[in-house]
């Protein structure tokens, strides 16, 4: 099924790079989500069903991702369509487009169920050549400069990525195996080099952090997030964030079932501290809107991360808050595309009383805003207090009295910039022309919101068990 | 025989440090990509012919050969000047790609490991590290490019020191070769140029908070 799928995606992308016709277009871009969503319940029912030679495998964290995925590929592309329509001056331009976030999506899908390091590897190396693509869709000198940064900086992770698998595979060869799929390196665990695994871990990390938000290869994905169109951006900043993710907790499962667990723990929190120390430094200075939104998603991944190596109830808190964050921080980039079609400017100068001109945008930005800073209702909140509690229980006191401090600055500074954007006028700003948006372009943003709120105060019993799955690998 | 290229390899590292001129840059990837030519022929005999021949193809014809042509071309059609433009003199370069080679070569010692041929691992990470320094010490972008194409040899001789057991990493270590090469020159040959008329670094600096 996904080498019917992942053929299916680039007949489609071919298909939609060379086509001129506008219905066509859409035409075909709704075939795709069909195919995505037909793929999506196939693994879904598949689950844990080897496929394409033990190459993938859709285990529980990859389903639950799909299904993310899947869930905001529909608005994504909705909102890339609404987005391409007010100025089309190229049929070209929006074929590859178009194209470009096909192959994105495909090529995000593969990563997740990926069931060997070197296939995760090749598919996130495919999500830098596409997401490229879309960055550089406006075509100006300041989308050329994102996009030059995001695929430098991208290049060079991703060749550290390549090392670090290099390095375990000389650790392997030691213990004398030369599987590299996930099952069979957590099962050969035990037996592996510990210098090598270091060395390993701190490559690969270090690698997939690009993707991922981290310190030290962040820089990258906030140009990309900002230049890039808001729909891209909603998709960079969401399910292409949780590819690194996957990168790194699938190696890290591997790492947990070993003797330097703790030691790989240190080195990830002193990179999530340090990453949400500098959302924080950011979210005080910046002054761009879609930036800020940027720099919010590497607090979110900081939070993620600490989770993660605080272990215990972490483990849980950490997949559910990668997700729900997925659904929160897509809608706010939804939702700026329309800001910056009432206001023409990113700039937080330049915005202002949004409630008068778009009520139910703004409605959407005060709730995305509620929902993104983990105030109840939001189902951030639950995650995020449940990491607290695991940083507490695991005796980190000083990273959580740190991670606490940073996060009201945050709060203060996400907030500060909000609410001038909806209700504070802007200075000199004619509002003769403002566009009128209809309200229901806003529809996807609210259901992507009323996700987060229900799945975090309610959770279904089968989404639990999924999260409950994807952890099983790792020490209780 | 391999040692006597991969300690050639290594050399080339250090003439990099001090080199002036863009022509001499591009002469050194050139040359690196004989080298590579000549280790991957020596080491990966146990491999499969066809796949063999994929890999010596790959150095010769796409390493030493296309990649030059590539970059001599880039260099004349955006009409970059051909000195390299070092933030740090070159006597200072000397001395830090020096360290890195030793401290390379020390931290080299700590491993004990009967299959793996050390020199393998010396040369790779000094290589990796030289090229990320250049990235950090040079001001026009090309440089930035030629540094990446430095890493990438210094990836490709890491992975010839697992090639005969497992090829398929080789063969995902060229994958990545002719990706990046391509993608990033790609937009160099093509958008750079044209937007920015003198691509130093400075012209990118306009994204920032």
């Amino acid at each position: 099924m996904i080498a019917a799928y992942l053929i299916f995606a680039f007949v489609i992308s071919t298909l939609l790079f060379f086509n001129k016709n506008r219905l066509l277009n859409y035409l075909l871009a709704g075939a795709f989500l069909i195919a995505q969503w037909c793929f999506t319940i196939y693994e879904y029912t598949h689950k844990n069903a080897v496929e394409f030679y033990g190459f993938f495998r859709p285990d529980a964290l990859a389903v639950l991702l799909l299904i993310t995925l899947s869930i905001i590929a529909i608005p994504a592309y909705y909102h890339s369509y609404v987005y391409i329509k007010k100025d089309e001056k190229n049929a070209g331009h929006r074929g590859i487009y178009f194209s470009a976030m096909t192959i994105l999506i495909a090529a995000i899908a593969a990563a997740y169920l990926s069931n060997h390091i070197a296939v995760t590897w090749i598919f996130v190396e495919l999500t830098t050549l596409s997401a490229s693509a879309l960055i550089y869709h406006r075509r100006n000198a300041n989308s050329l400069e994102g996009t030059w940064k995001y695929i430098f900086v991208c290049s060079i992770s991703i060749t550290f990525v390549f090392i670090g698998i290099l390095f375990l595979s000389i650790a392997l060869q030691q213990a004398g195996h030369n599987n590299l799929s996930f099952p069979a390196l957590l099962q050969h665990a035990k037996s592996l080099n510990i210098f090598w695994l270091r060395l390993a871990f701190i490559f690969i990390f270090t690698g997939y952090t690009a993707k991922l938000g981290l310190v030290p290869m962040y820089t990258a994905g906030i140009d990309a997030k900002d230049k890039a169109p808001s729909p891209a951006g909603a998709l960079l900043s969401s399910v292409l964030m949780n590819v690194g993710f996957v990168g790194i907790f699938r190696f890290y499962e591997v790492i947990a079932a070993t003797s330097i667990h703790h030691w790989a723990n240190h080195i990830i929190i002193i990179a999530a501290l340090l990453s949400v120390f500098i959302a924080t430094v950011y979210m005080l200075k910046v002054k761009n809107i879609k930036r800020m939104l940027a720099y919010s998603s590497i607090e979110h991944t900081g939070i993620v991360m600490l989770g993660l190596a605080a272990g215990g109830i972490g483990y849980y808190a950490a997949i559910l808050h990668i997700i729900l964050h997925a659904f929160t921080k897509s809608s706010m980039f939804f939702q700026i595309g329309q800001v910056y079609r009432v206001f023409k400017s990113k700039s937080i100068y330049d915005v202002g009383n949004y409630f008068k001109y778009n009520p139910t945008g703004a409605i959407v930005m005060l709730l995305a805003f509620i929902c993104s800073t983990a105030m109840p209702p939001s189902g951030l909140f639950v995650s995020e207090f449940m990491i607290f509690r695991s940083l507490f229980e695991a005796h980190y006191l000083f990273v959580l009295i740190m991670l606490l401090f940073l996060l009201t600055i945050i709060i203060w500074a996400f907030g500060k910039n909000v609410f001038k954007l909806l209700y504070t006028p802007a200075v000199g700003f004619n509002d003769k022309n403002v566009p009128k948006i209809n309200p229901y372009e806003s529809l996807s943003q609210f259901i992507l919101l009323g996700l987060v709120i229900y799945l975090g105060i309610n959770p279904p019993a089968e989404f639990v068990a999924l999260i409950k799955e994807a952890i099983q690998n790792l020490p209780q | 025989m391999i040692n006597v290229f991969l300690i050639t390899f290594a050399m080339t590292l250090i003439y990099l440090s001090i080199a002036n001129r863009m022509l001499s840059y591009i002469r050194i990837i050139a040359f690196q990509g004989l080298l590579l030519f000549g280790v991957s022929f020596m080491e990966l005999g146990e491999m499969n012919t066809v796949n063999l021949i994929f890999i010596l193809l790959e150095t010769i014809v796409f390493k030493a050969i296309a990649i030059p042509l590539l970059l001599n071309y880039i260099i004349k059609r955006n009409k970059i000047t051909r000195e390299v433009e070092p933030f740090l003199p070159n006597f200072i370069s000397l001395i830090i790609v020096t360290f890195i080679i030793i401290i390379t070569f020390l931290f080299s010692n700590i491993i004990v490991d009967p299959n793996l041929n050390k020199i393998y691992f010396v040369v790779a990470l000094s290589a990796l590290f030289t090229g990320l320094y250049i990235i950090i010490t040079r001001k026009k972008i090309i440089t930035h490019v030629m540094g990446f194409l430095i890493i990438e040899n210094g990836v490709f001789i890491l992975s010839l020191a697992v090639g005969n057991e497992m090829p398929m990493l080789v063969n995902t270590g060229i994958l990545l070769d002719l990706f990046v090469s391509v993608l990033v020159l790609g937009i160099f040959v093509n958008k750079i140029g044209d937007v920015l008329k003198d691509a130093d670094v400075e012209k990118l600096q306009n994204l920032k908070d």
